[in-house]
């Protein structure tokens, strides 16, 4: 198989409205004669409904929530990248397009990541326009604050609930068509399986959760934007019911999964207490601007943080990286978080937490300047954890939350199956092996707003199919395999409920699979989820509740999906001998333990082929860097 | 952290299947939880062990677990989302409880949230006000630069403030009318206090307060038990507001 990622040649900086002009257009008379399938109702699937719907298409949108609301892009805190360079602070597009392929590591297209710069100032114009409440200064213009990697204040922000405030923008913009008639929504959908005729995505089997009937739903066009897979890990800060069926049901079907080991695992989250804890939440990002992250110098040190001297502290961030300090990337921070516990340096329950302390911050501006500056999250901190972050400090760990990789797509967000679009964390798109704060909205939202609403109707246009009757054998034939494959879940007839097993999954990936890797450790990763693969098989407890509404079937099907995903992460991950960005492998680092890339063997995208019997195939994409020449990263 | 290291808590739940027109209440005991456990955590306990018993586990809408989706939201002896201002369900951790307490759960009780199953409520009413009206008209890709419209920065944090509603339902599930005025009136504020929003205000409060009569809400009753259970405490004077503009 061959890669096209139908890149644009010539130079960057006009590439993609040469691009634009090139695309096929569908002549506003013929467009609602067309059906597009969205599915996802989050920043990337809400914008890109609304926008085709706009241009006159006849959309329908499946989301697995009962409303788009609540879709998890309603959890972003920080703040959404824009090179507006309103702050007069030196910003451009050109900047903003550096910093992303640095912060990548340079793991990342440029091509895509020059046209995600170049679009990100007309995100800020249309969220103001569909009424996002962005932070204002007293003159009425727009604020901005700044973020990790970068030198420059291009953070569009509304109190610390961006994500929030920009999502329920397209989702009234969605309503607004959905009123209008253009948009059908689908709610209470899980997708569990992707039609294709001939090769060519054309709609998609979904269980209705209330009623629990399958439907099924053709289109001329699928659009993939249901979100990433940190929830493979189990404990992550996704919502709960955040899931990679969609996308994993896609790759079973054809689309290829690019650097799937790429996943984010962010600093500063509220660690867990009790084995039952179900999720993790983050902390903001922006507290390690006054915060100080430490642990004790003795290993076992059980005593409390205030009897701990301040001779007996390691400031390790300080110590280790006297330029930046606590403002390291998120990748670097999180390593050697993990590193200290290792040794035996960490507090808390089963010593897997380190201190960020507020008590010089509060001493030198006072209580009231910090309390205003992080006042929510420092209430929201007190709530989960029960102790006072003014008096003590915060106890906090790594945990998984962002993925980079996912679907392959290529400049036109089309994956290898003709027909199918991926957009926003789905896909593997412009992150490389390590994402900046405040870029996964933009990057959503550029997908939804831009991109795909260009790209989509040119696939269109030159595929004028004829439609998909639902009883056409192929509709039939995907009904029939989602049928079976829940007859069989149910009469397995176990002991273990999903939740169980799927902890002991969680468990096992971040051990082999998370901050830090090595060959020894993924190889025998990978031996213990082909075990579980098989105790799930053969143990799996799933009763019928006798009303349709099932959680326990939705928690094994997608505890399904995710065994098979994690064994294609430890394969990826020991396949890529590099380290490189959020992918640390223990073998490949210098010295004093940095990462170490290996652009001789490396400077590709790995995309991995299903394999129904036998093992996946890797194929690689080369990148290739005509506008920076790539260096090796230092913080100290 | 002082305080007891575990906690007992007995669960009176209302139990309801989704082909039955009614049903009532069962009482489930869980003993040993540590007082960091959140409530939802405490029902993902139960339902395992219902499940290992071989009964149907308890409904409940919940997913981000950080009181910011919307999506849980019940009564908590006879209080929306319990006894801790300011929070959703999911914020609920057990040291806010004592040990050996009945927590009596029952799910949202209005005409326009027909109920699902247990705990679970059906609130599309909400989408479908938001359908009639809760938008600005603009098509995407038109948009004028974005500093080219000053907003004043007390106007932006005060639309911001109505903006955060995150939908749960609790307001009309508090409210003795079972309206959904505070639900409205921030949607309303939110699109009205920001310039943008100016050229539809009429029309939009207008067609607003129409589906929410069609849905089955009823009307305001001034008891402002809705701002009192607000997850994100949208104040009530957004009502006053909303009414006074539209009486003119």
């Amino acid at each position: 198989m061959r890669l096209d990622p139908q890149l644009p040649s010539g130079p960057l900086a006009e590439a993609w409205s040469r691009r634009r002009q090139d695309l096929s257009l569908v002549a506003p008379s013929n467009r609602r004669h067309f059906r597009v399938l969205v599915v996802g109702s989050g920043l990337a699937g809400a914008s890109a409904a609304a926008s085709l719907a706009e241009q006159g298409y006849h959309v329908r949108l499946v989301t697995h929530h009962d409303s788009p609301r609540r879709a998890h892009s309603v959890a972003a805190q920080g703040g959404i990248n824009a090179a507006r360079n309103y702050q007069n602070d030196g910003d451009s597009v050109e900047r903003l397009f550096r910093d992303t392929v640095r912060g990548g590591d340079f793991r990342a297209r440029e091509a895509g990541c020059h046209r995600l710069a170049e679009i990100s100032g007309s995100i800020i114009d249309q969220c103001v326009a569909l009424g996002v409440p962005f932070a204002r200064e007293y003159g009425g213009s727009l604020c901005n604050r700044s973020f990790g990697g970068s030198q420059v204040s291009r953070t569009f922000y509304a109190r610390g609930q961006t994500g929030q405030q920009l999502l329920y923008g397209v989702v009234q913009a969605l309503l607004r068509q959905v009123a209008a008639g253009r948009v059908e929504l689908c709610p209470q959908r899980d997708l569990l399986d992707l039609i294709c005729l001939d090769g060519v995505a054309r709609g998609a089997i979904c269980r209705h959760r209330l009623s629990g009937a399958l439907e099924t739903h053709t289109a001329h066009a699928v659009l993939l934007a249901s979100g990433g897979y940190s929830n493979v890990f189990h404990r992550s800060t996704n919502a709960v019911r955040s899931n990679a069926s969609a996308l994993w049901r896609a790759h079973r079907r054809g689309a290829l999964m690019a650097n799937p080991c790429f996943t984010q695992i962010h600093p500063t989250c509220i660690p867990s207490g009790d084995p039952d804890q179900s999720k993790l939440t983050l902390m903001s990002e922006s507290l390690r601007n006054d915060g100080r992250v430490w642990l004790p110098r003795r290993p076992g040190d059980q005593r409390r943080p205030d009897q701990v001297p301040e001779a007996e502290r390691d400031y390790f961030l300080e110590r280790l990286y006297p330029s930046y300090g606590n403002m390291v990337p998120r990748d670097v921070a999180s390593r050697r978080a993990r590193e200290l516990c290792v040794a035996g340096h960490g507090v808390g329950p089963a010593g897997r937490s380190i201190y960020l302390d507020f008590e010089e911050a509060i001493e030198r501006e006072g209580r009231g300047v910090i309390e205003e500056r992080y006042g929510n999250l420092f209430a929201m901190y007190e709530r989960i954890s029960g102790s006072d972050p003014y008096r003590e400090p915060m106890r906090i760990y790594p945990a998984p939350h962002y993925t980079m990789g996912g679907l392959w797509v290529d400049y036109h967000l089309m994956s290898t199956i003709p027909g199918l679009f991926v957009l926003g964390e789905a896909n593997f798109s412009e992150h490389g092996a390590n994402r900046l704060g405040a870029s996964a909205l933009m990057q959503g939202l550029a997908d939804g707003l831009f991109i795909a609403p260009a790209t989509v109707p040119a696939w269109l246009a030159e595929h004028p199919h004829p439609e998909l009757d639902e009883r056409h054998p192929a509709c039939r034939e995907a009904a029939e395999g989602v049928r079976a494959r829940i007859a069989a879940l149910r009469s397995i007839g176990g002991r273990q409920p999903a939740e169980v097993l799927r902890r002991q999954l969680g468990a096992l990936l971040i051990e082999s699979c998370g901050i830090s890797r090595s060959a020894q450790g993924l190889r025998s990763g990978l031996e213990e989820v082909a075990a579980l693969r098989a105790s799930f098989d053969r143990d799996l407890l799933l009763v019928d509740p006798g009303t349709p509404l099932d959680p326990e079937l939705e928690k094994a099907l997608q505890l399904q999906d995710y065994l098979e995903l994690a064994d294609l992460m430890l394969r990826d991950a020991l396949a890529r001998e590099e380290s490189c960005g959020a992918h640390f492998r223990e073998e490949h680092q210098s010295p004093s333990g940095e990462a170490l890339r290996r652009d001789d063997q490396f400077s590709h995208i790995a995309a991995w082929q299903w394999q129904a019997d036998g093992a996946p195939i890797r194929h690689q994409e080369p990148l290739q860097f005509r506008s920076i020449s790539p260096t090796a990263r230092s913080y100290r | 952290m002082s305080g007891p290291t575990s906690i007992n808590l007995r669960l009176r739940i209302w139990r309801q299947r989704q082909d039955q027109p009614g049903g009532g209440f069962l009482t489930y005991p869980l003993k040993d939880l540590s007082p960091d456990l959140s409530l939802l955590e405490a029902l993902d306990r139960l339902n395992q062990q219902l499940l290992l018993a071989g009964e149907r586990p308890v409904s409940f809408d919940h997913d981000c677990r950080e009181g910011i989706c919307g999506s849980c939201g019940f009564l908590i002896n006879g209080q929306a989302h319990g006894p801790r201002s300011g929070t959703a369900v999911c914020q609920l951790y057990l040291r806010d409880f004592s040990d050996g307490q009945t927590l009596t759960l029952e799910p949202w009780r209005a005409r326009a949230f027909p109920l699902i199953q247990d705990l679970v409520v059906d609130r599309s009413a909400f989408d479908r006000l938001l359908m009639a009206g809760g938008y600005l008209s603009v098509n995407i890709g038109s948009a004028p630069e974005a500093n080219a419209l000053p907003v004043a920065r007390e106007q932006a944090a005060q639309a911001f403030e109505a903006a955060s509603c995150i939908g749960c339902g609790a307001c009309v599930a508090a409210c003795p009318n079972a309206s959904a005025s505070l639900f409205v009136a921030a949607k309303l504020a939110h699109l009205e206090l920001l310039p943008q929003g100016q050229p539809e205000a009429q029309q939009r409060s207008l067609r607003l307060r129409e589906q929410m009569v069609a849905e089955g809400f009823g009307t305001c009753g001034n008891q402002l038990e809705c701002s009192a259970v607000c997850p994100k405490e949208i104040p009530s004077s957004l009502i006053s507001r909303m009414n006074h503009l539209a009486r003119g």
